[in-house]
């Protein structure tokens, strides 16, 4: 709906303080958009593919070009110029779209799901140079499913589930309500450590082959339960926001 | 449909068109070679191949040559082919496969606008197709000029209308497949039976009022009258039928655009 995508059934929509309905172009040349699937163009090379786009912004050639080969720089493709984009690996493909968005110096930088599918080193170097434009001052709306990923590049989050706001925050703040600070995953949990956790009433998730349990007192409860119930199978880890997501929307698989 | 108050169509869809220029001046030599020898297959084999059995044909009162007869129908063939095609199987492909035209929403540009730079560039496609023609039929002394220059604005309305209609289907089919549905039930049957090889004076009355009906037939026959410099006022209603196709379809692919893409 913000950049027009979806066409608003009800109610009002402001970005900048300004009516989208009216607006709409303006809004929209002051945003830079990196959509989940691959819409460069494949008939243009890297450098063609950001000038062009100027274009569609109504930004001069000269200052078109300029911008295009700083952004390349930035994100290291500025050796590969004249490349067709299908030569690209998808972590590059993913980084010229982010310099495409980036070509009118938006105010407002929207992501959609922009690391799926990439591989571990190209995602880092993605987590980067976001890293870098927060750093800038741009305003970033990111949408993830992963976890890692929101908790390190988000100063507030919010967890929606079928349309609706769960909870919003800080990530660390979030962690620390809706979890505490530590979990310990116990796989095949014994009767009698269930026992112990009601009686000493623990946090904790029950999926049957496995325990997960919520605490807050660095260690000395998983002592117990390690050295009396569990030797084997036994894991103590930080809470993340993978647990808060989990707890919050449930384990089911989704449509 | 929002409600706009602000126009939602401006100089913009220039950009659109722009882009897909510059592709195409990627590859002109090749984009060149079918309107550059497509007439002069046709002409040959019809004109040195059939017109021997054929003779002379009866037109606005005089005897041509059949050939004369079917080189400015050829042009016609060639407007419709170049916007239709353009807009129906490579505006598809860049829609749904690569996604260029949702690359583009995120811009300033409107749908609209997006839309509208596809079908101009279609016609644009159809008076680059009809200007090489021109000159490989001219060699042949085949157009009478200065009248023959009419076929360059009939090319570009001739392509609005192609352009349009083929927008409109690109805007309803479900995959590429089935743009052959609009090309064996619209294009071919026009192709053959809209006097662009024979005169539609031949055809049973029935059939010769069904051909009034179809785009190619006006378009045919108005680059024949401009062709041959026999043009007269009955020829408006040629032009104002393309017109008129135009105002229909140009609006009706907008709108089943913006239904198809924005949801």
């Amino acid at each position: 709906m913000v950049y027009g995508f979806s066409p608003m059934d009800g109610g009002s929509l402001q970005v900048f303080g300004l009516d989208i309905s009216r607006d709409w172009r303006q809004i929209k040349s002051r945003i830079g958009v990196c959509q989940q699937e691959n819409s460069l163009d494949p008939d243009l090379t890297v450098l063609e593919n950001l000038e062009v786009f100027a274009r569609y912004f109504n930004i001069p050639r000269k200052q078109a070009r300029e911008k295009a080969k700083e952004l390349l720089s930035f994100i290291a493709l500025d050796h590969r110029l004249n490349a067709p984009v299908a030569e690209l690996s998808g972590g590059l493909m993913r980084r010229l779209v982010l310099a495409r968005a980036l070509i009118n110096t938006p105010d407002l930088l929207i992501l959609d799901e922009p690391t799926t599918g990439l591989d571990p080193q190209s995602r880092h170097q993605l987590w980067d140079r976001l890293e870098g434009l927060r750093k800038k001052g741009i305003s970033i709306l990111l949408t993830t499913h992963y976890m890692e990923e929101a908790s390190r590049l988000c100063d507030r989050l919010i967890i929606i589930d079928h349309g609706l706001i769960l909870v919003e925050g800080k990530p660390e703040e979030l962690i620390r309500e809706h979890v505490g600070r530590d979990v310990i995953e116990i796989s095949g949990p014994t009767l009698q450590l269930r026992s112990f956790l009601q009686s000493h009433q623990v946090t904790n998730e029950d999926l049957g082959h496995r325990l997960i349990v919520y605490f807050e007192d660095r260690g000395e409860l998983y002592q117990r339960i390690a050295l009396d119930y569990c030797r084997e199978g036994c894991v103590m880890r930080t809470a993340t926001l993978e647990d808060v997501f989990l707890k919050l929307t449930g384990r089911e698989l989704r449509e | 449909m929002s409600r706009t108050s602000t126009l939602r169509i401006s100089r913009r869809f220039l950009r659109v068109w722009q882009r897909n220029l510059m592709v195409y001046q990627k590859n002109w030599k090749i984009s060149f070679i079918p309107p550059f020898l497509e007439p002069l297959f046709y002409l040959i084999a019809f004109g040195i191949g059939l017109s021997g059995l054929i003779g002379n044909v009866r037109y606005q009162g005089a005897e041509i040559s059949y050939v004369q007869f079917i080189a400015p129908a050829l042009i016609g063939v060639s407007i419709m082919y170049n916007s239709f095609f353009e807009t129906t199987y490579n505006s598809f492909v860049r829609m749904y496969y690569q996604k260029t035209f949702d690359a583009m929403l995120a811009t300033p540009l409107s749908l609209e606008e997006v839309i509208t730079g596809e079908i101009v560039w279609g016609a644009t496609k159809s008076l680059i197709a009809a200007a090489i023609m021109m000159v490989v039929i001219t060699s042949f002394g085949l157009i009478q000029y200065p009248e023959g220059f009419l076929l360059l604005p009939l090319a570009v309305l001739g392509g609005i209308a192609f352009g349009s209609v083929g927008m409109f289907f690109t805007a309803v089919v479900g995959n590429v497949e089935m743009f052959n549905l609009p090309v064996f039930l619209f294009v071919t049957p026009m192709f053959l039976f809209s006097g662009t090889f024979f005169p539609i004076e031949n055809l049973p009355p029935w059939a010769q009022h069904a051909a009034l009906g179809l785009p190619l037939t006006h378009l045919a026959n108005l680059a024949r009258a401009f062709a041959t410099g026999h043009y007269q006022t009955i020829l408006l209603w040629g032009t104002g039928y393309l017109l008129l196709f135009s105002l229909v379809f140009f609006p009706l692919a907008l709108l089943k655009m913006r239904q198809r893409l924005i949801k």
